[in-house]
C-alpha cells in the first residue's frame, strides 16, 4: 500500500513539521512494515507553470518531427510575451493547456533548464511529460495536456501536487484494513494520539425496494451486496488532476473517470467496488457459484473456464464477473473515447468470503487489487459508505444523478465478541499494564469493551483478524510498544546436552577435517542421468528417487540417493578453478522412497492427531538416512623440500571410512567389493556387524553383517563421464547404520608392565587372499598373549612365485603376570601361523 | 698375577724407579694434549691407560717388591695413574665439547621451512556457526532437535496454523514432492502429495511438542528449502536455527531476554541487544520481527555521517528474523493445553548471519564448496 503523506493528512491533523520519515518510524513501532519513504519532486525547482499553446510550426528536414511552438505562460516569464519552445512531442494542439518549465528551473534528477539552441531555433524552456516531472509513467509517453479550466501562468508544482512523500507499506496478511487510507490513518491517529476523521462516516440513505434488483443465491459466499445507480454521466467527463494524482501516487494508473472513482474509493475505504455499464447489464444481478465448465471473459481479455467453487456475479445471460476478483468484459464501462460512452452505471459494493476469493484467485492465477483485499478481509460495514462515496463522486465529477433506489442484501450476522481476562495481555507480555490501559488500548483499536476482571470485547468490523485472546493481547502490547518490553530469562530444567548421535555427527566432521578433508555441503538435487554416469545397474535401488513437482531446473528434478553426485561436482568445480589437490567431505541426508507408501491424510489442525495418525504421516515420507562421503583427487601429500609428494589413492578413501568408524566406536569390516562407481579391482565394501534389535534369531545368531558403503578408486568410465581428475577416489557410507554398530562404553585396557617379546613372520599366500583375513586368523591362533599385530610389508616377486604374495607381520607378545620366555613367545607365534595356514593356506616363508 | 718373590733385588726393578714413573706419566699427559680429536684420544687412552700400557705394567711389578718398598712404589704409581686418568677425563670432555659445538652447528636447519605436507582440512562455516549457536542454548538447558527434510504438509503448514487457504501458504515458495515417486498411488485431486521439502525448521518444533511433555526447550537447526534461484543474496537450500520454549508462564519478556542473551553470547560485549517490531506470522501471536544492534558500530553510526557503517547501512540495527509467542492454536494442534502453557519461538537464517558476521559478500561463496573459501574457517567459528 502506497500512502501519500498529503492524503494521509486529510484524516489526521499531523503536526506540519512531521516528515515522512517521522511517520514511518511511528508506524513501524506500531507494527506496520513501512519499507520506504519516497520523496516525490525531490530537487524540483520552478518556474513550472501552466501554458496555453498559441502557435505550432512544424520544422522540416529533421530525422523526427519537431515543432516550434509559442506558448502563453502568463506573467511567469516576467515579460508576458509568448514563450518560444521547441518540442518533439505531437499529442497536443493549438489552444491546449500544457505544463511549461522555464529557464532557471530544475527538474527531478538534477535536470537544470536553460535556454538552448536546438534544431536551428532557440528553445526557452520545455513542454513537459509526466515522466519528466517524476509523476510516474502514465503509459502515454506524451506530454501532459491539462483540463482547459486552468489559467496560463498558474504554478504547476502546486497544481500537480508534485512535491510529496509516499510511504510504501508491506501489509501483512492479518492487516487487510491497512490496504486503505482509512486503515493507515487509524493507525497513524493512534500512534500520535490524535483524533481520526473517519472517511467511512457518511450519511447513507436507508435501503429500499426500488433499487437495482439483486439476488444473492449464496449468502455464505456473499453476505452483503449493495447496489446503487447513477444516471446521466457525461461520457466526456475526465478525472480531475487531484484525483489522477492521488491514484498515481498510490501506484495506480488513471483510466477513465468512473473506473478512477471506484479505484479511488477502494484506496480510501478499502472496499473494492465494481461499476457496471447499466445498458450492458440484462436483468437481475445475481451471486451464485459457477457451473463447472462455465466460461467468462474477464476484463483482462482472458477467457476463463470456471470451477464449481468459483463465486460469480451474473445477469440474465450468465456470468458477468468473478466475484471479488475481476469483472467481466461484457459489462465493462466504456471509455470516453468510444462512441457509445457510458452514461448510466450500477455500482456494486459487496462483501465476499475471503477463502472463496483466495481460492478463485489462486485457481485462475489472477491477482487483483480487489482479490488482494478480500483475501485479507474487508470491512463489511463499509460497503454502503463506499457505495455512497462513489455515488457522490460520480455526481460531483461526472454530472450524474443518483437514483433514489438503494439495494442492500445482507445476511444477518452478530458482532463478534471475545471474552478475555483483563490481565491476559499482562501475562503474555510479562508486564503489568493494568486493566485501564488494556481497555483504553483496545478501544483505540476500535473495540467495545465491557467488564472488570473478565472483559467482553466486541471487535470492530474491519478487524476480522481479531479472533482470539492473544490477538487482543498483541494489540495492547504493540500499542504500548514492543520496545518497552523488559528483558528476562526463563529457567529451563537442567538439560542433558547433545545426544550421542549429535555428538557423533560433530566428531565425524572434526575427524575428517583433522585428516585434511574440507567440508562441502551440496544441494540435494540430482538428475537421473547421473546414475548412468555413475555406472549404476538398471535395477540399482539408488535409481529409485523422490521427485519434485516443481524443481528449479528440469535437469535436476530428483532428490539424491547418494552424496556422490553433489560432492563430485564440487570436486570438479574446485579442480576447474585451479585447486588440484583436493580432499572433500560431506555429511547429509539422502532420500529413498519406501516400497509402499500411502499419501498422508489431510488431518485437521484443531487438535493433536493420534499416535497412529502421526505414524501414518511419517510412513508417507521417504526414508532419510544420514550419509557421510569423502572424495579425493591429486596429491594427498604434497611434494616439498622433504621429498616427493604422494597421490591420493584408494587406500586414503578406505582410511577416511576407518576414521569415521573409529569416531563411531564401531568395528569396520573392510572387504573386497564391486559397485558401480568404483574401479572393480579397487573397491572396498564397508560392513559392520549390527545386533538384531529383537534379540537372537532362530539360527542362534545375534546380529548380521550389513554393507554400509563403499570406498576406493573411482571407475575410469565414471571419471570420464563426470569429467573428474584421473584416479579420483571416493568413500560413502551410511552413518546411521554405522552408529548402530557402535560398541558402547569402552572398557579400559589392562596395561602389563612386563617386557614385550617380538616375533616377525612372513607368510606366503595366494594373491587373492585378503590380508585382513590372514591377520584375523593370526590373531585367532596367537591366543591371549598377543598384544598387537602389524602388517609391515607386502611383497610379490619371482622368489615368491607367480600368483603369490608374501605378507610380513610383526607380532608382539606380552603376559600380564610374568616375563615371557623365548619358548613361550615362539609357541604362540607357531600357533598363530598354524591357524592362518589351516584357513588361508599360508606357508611360512623360507620354511 | 705373579706370585710374591721371596728373593728380590729392588735395584733390579728398573720400571719402578721414580724417574721412570714420572717419565711414563709425562708421556701420557703429553699424548693426551697432542690428541686432536676423540679418535686420537681413544688411541692415546689405550696406549697410556690400557692393560699393556707402561703404567699398568709398572703397577704389576709392585707385587714383586719387598714389603718395605711396596708402599712407596705403590704410592708413586698410584699417584701417576691418578694424574693420567684425571688428565684423560679433562681432555675427553674438552674434545667432546669441541665436537658438540661443531656438529650441532653443522646440523642446524632452517626452521622457517614450510611443512604443508597434508594441507589442513576444515569444516564448513555454516556447520560450525550453527553449532556455536546450538551450544549457547545447550548451555542454558535446551536440547537440540532434528527432523526430516522431506516433510508432511501437516507438520510444515497445518499444525503451524497455516491452513490450506491461509494467504501465507501461497506465499511460501514451496517445493512439492511428486506423489508417484514416493511409492504411493497418484493423488486423487489437485491437492498434490501432501509432502514437501520443509520450508522452515518449524515442523521440528511441532514434532518436539508432539513427542515431549512440557516443559519443552528445544533448538532446531537444519536445512530448509524454498524455490528461489541461486544468486548473490538467495539460495534455494539454506539453513535455519529455530528455538522453541513451552512452559508455564513464559512471556514476551522472556523471549526478549533470550534473544538478548543470544546476541551477547554470539557477538560479545557491551551494548549488544535486540529490538522487536510487531509483525505477523500465522504460528505466533503476538508476532515480531527481531533486529539486533549492529555489532560493528553498536549504533554509533546513526545520524553520524562522519562514521558511516557499511554493515548496517548506518541504520544501527541489523534484521535477524521472526519471533513471537507460540500461537495457542499451534499448542492445541500438538496436544498442549494453551490454558496451562505458553511459549515463545524464534527463527533466523544462518547464511544471513554468516554474511554479516564474517563479511561474506556473495551467497554463492557459501554454496559452491570452494576450498579456498572454507579452509580459513578451520574447525570452529
Amino acid at each position: 500500500m502506497r500512502v501519500p503523506l498529503s492524503w494521509l493528512r486529510e484524516y489526521v491533523d499531523l503536526p506540519a513539521t512531521e516528515t515522512g520519515r517521522d511517520v514511518q518510524a511511528k508506524l513501524i513501532a506500531a507494527g506496520l512494515e513501512v519499507e520506504s519513504v519516497e520523496q516525490l519532486g525531490a530537487g524540483l525547482k520552478g518556474p513550472l507553470v501552466v501554458g496555453k499553446v498559441l502557435t505550432i510550426e512544424e520544422l522540416e528536414g529533421f530525422k523526427k518531427p519537431i515543432r516550434f511552438c509559442t506558448v502563453d505562460v502568463g506573467s511567469a516569464n516576467g515579460t508576458g510575451e509568448p514563450q518560444e519552445i521547441v518540442c518533439g512531442a505531437r499529442n497536443f494542439a493549438v489552444g491546449d493547456k500544457v505544463v511549461v518549465v522555464l529557464p532557471g528551473a530544475v527538474l527531478p534528477g538534477d535536470f537544470a533548464i536553460a535556454a538552448r539552441k536546438t534544431y536551428g531555433k532557440t528553445s526557452h524552456g520545455m513542454i513537459c511529460s509526466g515522466d519528466e516531472l517524476g509523476m510516474g509513467d502514465d503509459g502515454s509517453g506524451g506530454i501532459i495536456v491539462l483540463p482547459p479550466e486552468h489559467e496560463a501562468g498558474t504554478d504547476a508544482i502546486e497544481l500537480l501536487e508534485l512535491v510529496d512523500e509516499v510511504l510504501d507499506i508491506a501489509v501483512t496478511p492479518d492487516r487487510g484494513y491497512c490496504l486503505s487510507m482509512r486503515g493507515v490513518a487509524r493507525e497513524t491517529a493512534t500512534a500520535y494520539g490524535l483524533p481520526l476523521r473517519d472517511p467511512a462516516l457518511l450519511d447513507v440513505p436507508a435501503p429500499n425496494s426500488f433499487g437495482y434488483p439483486v439476488r444473492v443465491g449464496d449468502p455464505a459466499g456473499c453476505d452483503r451486496f449493495t447496489a446503487r445507480t447513477v444516471t446521466g454521466l457525461r461520457p466526456d467527463a475526465r478525472s480531475p488532476i487531484w484525483l489522477q494524482r492521488r491514484l498515481q501516487k498510490a501506484g495506480m494508473r488513471p483510466i477513465s473517470l468512473a473506473v478512477d472513482i471506484t479505484n479511488y474509493v477502494m484506496l480510501e475505504l478499502g472496499q473494492p467496488l465494481h461499476a457496471y455499464d447499466r445498458s450492458r447489464v440484462q436483468g437481475t444481478i445475481g451471486v451464485r457459484r459457477a457451473e463447472q465448465g462455465e466460461k467468462i471473459t474477464t476484463l483482462d481479455g482472458a477467457q476463463r473456464v470456471l470451477d464449481a467453487e468459483d463465486l460469480v456475479i451474473t445477469d440474465d445471460r450468465g456470468a458477468i464477473g468473478l466475484a471479488g476478483v475481476m469483472g467481466g468484459a461484457n459489462t465493462e464501462i466504456a471509455d470516453h473515447d468510444e462512441e457509445q460512452g457510458t452514461t448510466d452505471v450500477v455500482i456494486e459494493a459487496a462483501h465476499f468470503d475471503a477463502v472463496s476469493v483466495a481460492r478463485t484467485a489462486r485457481r485462475h492465477k489472477l491477482s487483483s487489487e480487489a482479490a488482494k483485499r478480500f483475501e485479507r478481509g474487508v470491512d463489511p460495514q463499509a460497503a454502503s459508505a463506499a457505495a455512497q462515496r462513489t455515488v457522490d463522486l460520480l455526481v460531483l465529477l461526472a454530472g450524474g444523478t443518483a437514483e433514489a433506489g438503494v439495494t442492500e442484501v445482507i445476511a444477518p450476522s452478530a458482532p463478534r465478541t471475545i471474552a478475555m481476562p483483563a490481565d491476559h495481555p499482562d501475562k503474555v507480555a510479562g508486564v503489568a499494564y493494568g486493566r485501564e490501559t488494556v481497555v483504553r488500548r483496545l478501544q483505540e483499536v476500535g473495540c467495545d469493551v465491557y467488564g472488570q476482571d473478565s472483559l467482553t470485547v466486541t471487535v470492530p468490523s474491519w478487524r476480522p483478524d481479531l479472533a482470539e485472546i492473544n490477538d487482543l493481547a498483541e494489540e495492547v502490547i504493540r500499542l504500548e510498544g514492543y520496545e518497552n518490553l523488559p528483558s528476562t530469562l526463563p529457567k529451563p530444567p537442567a538439560g542433558r546436552g547433545l545426544t550421542e548421535r549429535q555428538r557423533l555427527h560433530r566428531r565425524v566432521g572434526r575427524a575428517l577435517a583433522g585428516a585434511g578433508f574440507v567440508e562441502a555441503p551440496n544441494y540435494p538435487f540430482v538428475g537421473e542421468q547421473v546414475f548412468d554416469q555413475l555406472g549404476l545397474e538398471k535395477d540399482d535401488p539408488n535409481r529409485r528417487v523422490v521427485k519434485l513437482v516443481n524443481p528449479l531446473s528440469d535437469e535436476e528434478p530428483a532428490l539424491r540417493t547418494t552424496l556422490l553426485p553433489g560432492l563430485l561436482a564440487t570436486l570438479r568445480r574446485n579442480d576447474g578453478r585451479g585447486s588440484h589437490d583436493l580432499a572433500l567431505f560431506e555429511t547429509g541426508l539422502v532420500f529413498h522412497p519406501r516400497d509402499e507408501a500411502a499419501l498422508p491424510a489431510r488431518l485437521p489442525a484443531a487438535r493433536r492427531p493420534t499416535d497412529e495418525q502421526i505414524a501414518a504421516l511419517d510412513q508417507a515420507l521417504p526414508e532419510q538416512p544420514r550419509h557421510v562421503a569423502a572424495v579425493l583427487a591429486g596429491a594427498r601429500e604434497q611434494a616439498g623440500w622433504w621429498g616427493k609428494g604422494r597421490q591420493g589413492d584408494w587406500a586414503d578413501a578406505v582410511e577416511a571410512a576407518r576414521t569415521v568408524a573409529r569416531e563411531a566406536g564401531a568395528e569396520l569390516i573392510v572387504q573386497q567389493g564391486q559397485y558401480g562407481p568404483w574401479h572393480p579391482g579397487r573397491c572396498a565394501e564397508l560392513c559392520v556387524f549390527v545386533e538384531y534389535a529383537d534379540g537372537v534369531a532362530a539360527d542362534g545368531s545375534e546380529g548380521e553383517i550389513v554393507v554400509i558403503g563403499h570406498a576406493g578408486e573411482l571407475h575410469p568410465r565414471v571419471i570420464k563421464a563426470l569429467g573428474l581428475p584421473a584416479r579420483s577416489c571416493a568413500m560413502e557410507l551410511n552413518l546411521d547404520v554405522l552408529a548402530e554398530a557402535a560398541e558402547g562404553t569402552l572398557r579400559a585396557p589392562r596395561i602389563s608392565t612386563f617386557p614385550v617379546a617380538t616375533q616377525d613372520v612372513a607368510l606366503v599366500v595366494d594373491e587373492d587372499v585378503p590380508a585382513a583375513v590372514v591377520e584375523a586368523f593370526l590373531r585367532d591362533g596367537a591366543g591371549e598373549l598377543l598384544e598387537d599385530i602389524r602388517l609391515f610389508d607386502v611383497f610379490t616377486g619371482e622368489q615368491i612365485g607367480e600368483g603369490k604374495k608374501s605378507l610380513a607381520y610383526a607380532l608382539r607378545f606380552r603376559a600380564a603376570d610374568r616375563t615371557l620366555t623365548v619358548d613361550e613367545a615362539s609357541a604362540a607365534r607357531d600357533a598363530a601361523v598354524a591357524r592362518a595356514a589351516e584357513v588361508t593356506g599360508a606357508v611360512l616363508r623360507g620354511a | 698375577m705373579s706370585a710374591p718373590n721371596k728373593s728380590y733385588d729392588p735395584v733390579e726393578v728398573e720400571a719402578l724407579k721414580p724417574e721412570e714413573i714420572e717419565r711414563m706419566r709425562d708421556e701420557a699427559l703429553a699424548a693426551f694434549v697432542a690428541a686432536s680429536d676423540l679418535d686420537r684420544l681413544q688411541e692415546a687412552k689405550t696406549a697410556h691407560t690400557g692393560t699393556a700400557s707402561p703404567l699398568a705394567l709398572a703397577n704389576r711389578e709392585i707385587g714383586a717388591l719387598p714389603p718395605q718398598a711396596k708402599a712407596e712404589a705403590g704410592k708413586r704409581v698410584g699417584m701417576a695413574r691418578g694424574a693420567v686418568n684425571k688428565a684423560l677425563a679433562a681432555r675427553q670432555s674438552e674434545l667432546e665439547a669441541e665436537r658438540d659445538a661443531r656438529v650441532l652447528v653443522e646440523e642446524a636447519v632452517d626452521v622457517s621451512l614450510p611443512h604443508d605436507r597434508v594441507p589442513a582440512g576444515a569444516r564448513h562455516p555454516l556447520t560450525t556457526l550453527s553449532e556455536r549457536i546450538e551450544d549457547i542454548f545447550v548451555a542454558m538447558g535446551y536440547a537440540v532437535a532434528e527432523g526430516p527434510e522431506v516433510e508432511a504438509e501437516w507438520f510444515n503448514f497445518d499444525a503451524l496454523n497455516i491452513g490450506p487457504d491461509h494467504p501465507a501458504r501461497g506465499e511460501q515458495d514451496t517445493f512439492f514432492v511428486d506423489a508417484a515417486s514416493l511409492g504411493a498411488p497418484a493423488a486423487k485431486d489437485a491437492d498434490g502429495s501432501g509432502v514437501v521439502l520443509r520450508t522452515h525448521t518449524s515442523p521440528v518444533q511441532i514434532r518436539s511438542l508432539i513427542d515431549r511433555e512440557p516443559p519443552v526447550y528445544v533448538i532446531c537447526p537444519g536445512r530448509v528449502y524454498r524455490t528461489d534461484e541461486l544468486d548473490a543474496t538467495h539460495t534455494p537450500v539454506f539453513h535455519q536455527v529455530e528455538l522453541l520454549a513451552v512452559d508455564e508462564g513464559l512471556t514476551m519478556a522472556d523471549l526478549k531476554g533470550t534473544l538478548d542473551h543470544m546476541v551477547q553470547a554470539l557477538f560479545g560485549g557491551e551494548g549488544m541487544k535486540t529490538r522487536l517490531r510487531p509483525n505477523f506470522f500465522p504460528f505466533t501471536e503476538p508476532s515480531a520481527e527481531m533486529d539486533m544492534v549492529c555489532y560493528v558500530c553498536r549504533g554509533e553510526s546513526v545520524g553520524n555521517p562522519d562514521r558511516p557503517c557499511r554493515t548496517c547501512s548506518s541504520e544501527g540495527w541489523i534484521e535477524l528474523g521472526g519471533c513471537g509467542m507460540v500461537n495457542p492454536k499451534v499448542l492445541a494442534a500438538c496436544g498442549v493445553d494453551p490454558e496451562k502453557y505458553s511459549g515463545f519461538a524464534f527463527g533466523f537464517g544462518i547464511e544471513r548471519m554468516l554474511m554479516f558476521r564474517h563479511n561474506v559478500e556473495d551467497m554463492r561463496d557459501m554454496v559452491e564448496g570452494d576450498v579456498r573459501f572454507t579452509r580459513p574457517f578451520g574447525m570452529e567459528i
